[in-house]
């Protein structure tokens, strides 16, 4: 089974040369920090910033230079800094190669449901809606249960949904899946787990050819 | 132009019960700070506030919440201030939760005279309820409208005399589109300047858009999620 390191570091083997990526709050931020020998990418932030850095050392922070999850953050060289509706110009526009998100819920047609529970927790969408809307290649982020077993990925999106029809591959504790007609399609497992053990947890269609590699890190 | 105005408390002069006032920032970082202390102590009351965020429970906007002087929130992100979840779950603040591309575009709309415009971000959602669906380039897209307000509020690193307006780093977020969609747009400055001092090739926001400029003071630039890596 992986752990968000884990799923941090499998994501980043989809990172592609030359590519610009948003990556989300939590589970998807840590990616950056797993960029595979030899490729360059660049990370935007839908805040307004493309060439994002890492983190900057302890006495350096700058309240004027955060990301997106309002962490302080520092800038690579050649970094850019610009408005918001330019950010989302660029989302939209298709000029972002990948977007990596978390998600409460993803429905075996690639539905995603990752900003509200109806009642209790309501903090927002952000920039979640542009995003989902509008990437061509969107992967998710996730663990494959909640915290009492219960599969998070589903036939349908019990809460409100974010996007339709816009997840193209998951990585969770447990596996890599792609989104396809048929539903889920398993492609690896994480070490150590069973295909019978990712069928447990899957609520939704799953579709399982052949033998399941094992993912190597 | 001169649009220098003495003071905050002049800055802010005209803002009146159930206006509706647009606040730059995002999450803490480049929000007017003075303005929206000032307007706590005027106690002006029934204001519907667009802002990306909502501020956290003693800082920002969290401190006009507290204060119950806003009647709805117009945002696409709210979380990290209880006070505002509690307002909004017992339904005595208003909420208009938007995407935050569409929050930005229908602010530069406003100010840019784009009454309405389709976009495919909340197509299918609760966002995109009640709302015409297009389809463009086989893909369906929503109706979404201009944002306007009586007042928009922006904070920028400097300024002239005449309105023109440098962010500093990502500082810049919604100010620009915001600062174009007010009716009467206030800027509060770290640093005010005499026209000339500042390089017009590097102006973010033209002095056009700007009605009352001010330096503020005693910036406190929370900082809301410090992040750090070791040496």
């Amino acid at each position: 089974m992986l752990d968000k390191i884990g799923i941090a570091k499998r994501i980043a083997q989809e990172l592609r040369d030359g590519w610009y990526v948003n990556l989300g709050i939590g589970i998807p931020t840590l990616v950056a920090n797993y960029i595979p020998d030899g490729i360059e990418v660049e990370f935007q932030s839908e805040n307004g910033i493309l060439g994002m850095g890492p983190f900057p050392y302890d006495g350096e922070e700058d309240a004027d230079m955060i990301n997106a999850g309002k962490q302080t953050v520092t800038l690579q060289p050649g970094a850019a800094i610009f408005d918001s509706s330019t950010s989302f110009a660029m989302i939209r526009g298709q000029h972002v190669q990948l977007t990596v998100l978390g998600a409460m819920e993803v429905s075996d047609q690639g539905d995603i449901a990752n900003w509200k529970i109806p009642g209790k927790m309501v903090k927002g969408m952000g920039g979640a809606m542009d995003l989902v809307a509008s990437a061509e290649n969107i992967i998710v982020a996730m663990m494959h249960a909640n915290r009492v077993g219960e599969s998070k990925l589903l036939a349908e999106c019990s809460l409100p949904i974010t996007g339709v029809k816009c997840v193209k591959k998951i990585v969770s504790n447990l596996a890599v899946l792609d989104v396809t007609p048929e539903g889920f399609k398993l492609l690896e497992r994480a070490p150590g787990v069973s295909v019978d053990e990712i069928k447990n947890a899957t609520a939704g269609r799953l579709v399982i050819e052949g033998d399941v590699p094992e993912m190597v890190l | 132009m001169n649009k220098v105005v003495a003071n905050v408390s002049d800055a802010i002069r005209g803002i009146e019960d159930n206006m509706t006032l647009m606040l730059g920032g995002f999450g803490l970082c480049g929000i007017p700070e003075n303005c929206i202390a000032e307007m706590v102590k005027t106690e002006v009351t029934g204001l519907t506030c667009i802002s990306n965020n909502a501020g956290v429970d003693d800082f920002g906007l969290g401190l006009l919440l507290q204060n119950h002087q806003i009647k709805k929130m117009i945002a696409s992100y709210v979380g990290e201030n209880e006070e505002f979840e509690r307002q909004m779950l017992s339904g005595e603040l208003e909420v208009d939760l938007i995407p935050q591309g569409s929050l930005a575009e229908r602010c530069r709309a406003g100010g840019a005279g784009i009454p309405t415009f389709f976009t495919p971000a909340g197509y299918g959602t609760e966002v995109g309820e009640g709302k015409e669906v297009r389809e463009y380039n086989g893909k369906p897209h929503i109706l979404e409208s201009a944002l306007l307000a009586d007042f928009a509020i922006v904070k920028a690193w400097k300024g002239d005399t005449e309105g023109n307006l440098i962010y500093k780093g990502t500082a810049q977020n919604f100010n620009h589109v915001m600062a174009m969609a007010g009716s009467i747009t206030i800027a509060e400055v770290e640093e005010l300047v005499q026209p000339g001092e500042l390089d017009p090739n590097f102006i973010h926001t033209p002095g056009i858009f700007v009605q009352r400029i001010f330096q503020g003071e005693n910036y406190e630039k929370r900082i809301e999620q410090r992040t750090v890596r070791e040496r």
